[in-house]
């Protein structure tokens, strides 16, 4: 049970996103062509009621089930990694139409090429690994 | 007998889930992760298989605990068979359609793709093995494949670590990244969707 938990959640996430058709190219297509509330409803309401769970963690100073308090890392401040690394996330983004977590999920459903997609992200976080020294941040 | 109440739950859970379904149901799935101490953030399992594959001889990015992020694997597992479970059991009545606007059948007209309304399908036929044999096919799965594993590190995380996580954590990197998402994908769909479809 320690981490079938996992399984579980996921499976949520997954049933969610499909469902809600987020996992579509035609969806993402739609969303970046400002034709529908539909996707931003789902991204806005999703960080609303996270932060208000969010504020509530933090106020009540919660404690995780590893004992700890929870604590959420602060992100880097600088904003080039960001801007630039964002810039080639959304080109990918919009022109797969997927993002990494709707890929799972339609591969699982049985578009059995996305393994395709997967190697190929694959060598992109890799190919990023090699160079990270080299790129501004 | 399996009784007449599981049949409807069956029929109303396969209904389209709207927005303000699938928002707050993240939020719980971000919210039960804290919890158990852990982020959310889908992308990093990339990271995690490189890894796992032995990258950390080649560079030192992939040097790290990785066998401490075997949850998020397991997360990405359970999606997996979510997707399964949604796409053959849970099925819409009207099959697996992508109810978008009349607006985006018309832009997708402009592009090529003759849909009627009502008949855009979920997934698009270009995720296909065959579809890898042109070169459209293999700019989207394997050049939007690579796009998205670069920049989802480079950038520290995809739509779930950035868009959900960091935004409800009020984090203005992560701010900085969805404006990123969001300054890509419309160079794409502007730019650049004109002269790979048509």
């Amino acid at each position: 049970m320690r981490m079938s938990k996992y399984i579980l959640i996921g499976i949520l996430l997954g049933m969610t996103l499909y469902k809600a058709e987020a996992v579509s190219w035609y969806r993402i297509f739609e969303m970046f062509h400002f034709q529908s509330f539909h996707m931003y409803g789902i991204i806005f309401s999703a960080i609303a009621v996270g932060a208000v769970a969010v504020q509530l963690i933090k106020r009540t100073h919660m404690k995780s089930t590893e004992g700890t308090e929870i604590v959420i890392q602060d992100k880097d401040k600088r904003w080039q990694r960001y801007i630039i690394g964002g810039f080639v996330f959304g080109l990918g983004w919009a022109l797969a139409g997927i993002c990494p977590g709707p890929m799972f999920i339609l591969l699982g459903s049985g578009y059995t090429v996305l393994i395709v997609f997967l190697l190929s992200a694959m060598t992109g976080t890799f190919v990023y690994g090699l160079l990270r020294s080299k790129l501004p941040h | 007998m399996v009784p007449e109440w599981l049949f409807q739950l069956k029929d109303f859970i396969s209904q389209p889930w709207p927005w303000w379904v699938a928002g707050p149901m993240i939020a719980l799935i971000m919210f039960i992760l804290l919890f158990f101490g852990k982020e959310f953030g889908i992308s990093s399992n990339f990271r995690v298989m490189c890894a796992a594959d032995g990258a950390g001889d080649m560079a030192d990015f992939f040097k790290y605990d990785w066998k401490s992020q075997g949850w998020n694997l397991l997360v990405a597992l359970g999606a997996m068979f979510g997707g399964y479970l949604a796409s053959h059991y849970f099925a819409s009545p009207d099959g697996a359609v992508a109810h978008v606007s009349g607006a985006t059948i018309e832009s997708l007209k402009q592009l090529g793709f003759n849909f009627q309304e009502g008949q855009v399908p979920l997934v698009p036929e270009f995720y296909s093995w065959e579809a890898l044999f042109s070169w459209r096919g293999l700019l989207v799965i394997v050049v939007g494949g690579f796009l998205v594993g670069f920049g989802s590190r480079y950038a520290g995380g995809c739509t779930s670590g950035h868009a959900i996580s960091g935004m409800s954590a009020l984090q203005l990197g992560s701010m900085y990244a969805v404006i990123g998402f969001f300054m890509g994908g419309l160079f794409m769909t502007y730019v650049l969707f004109p002269l790979i479809f048509n």
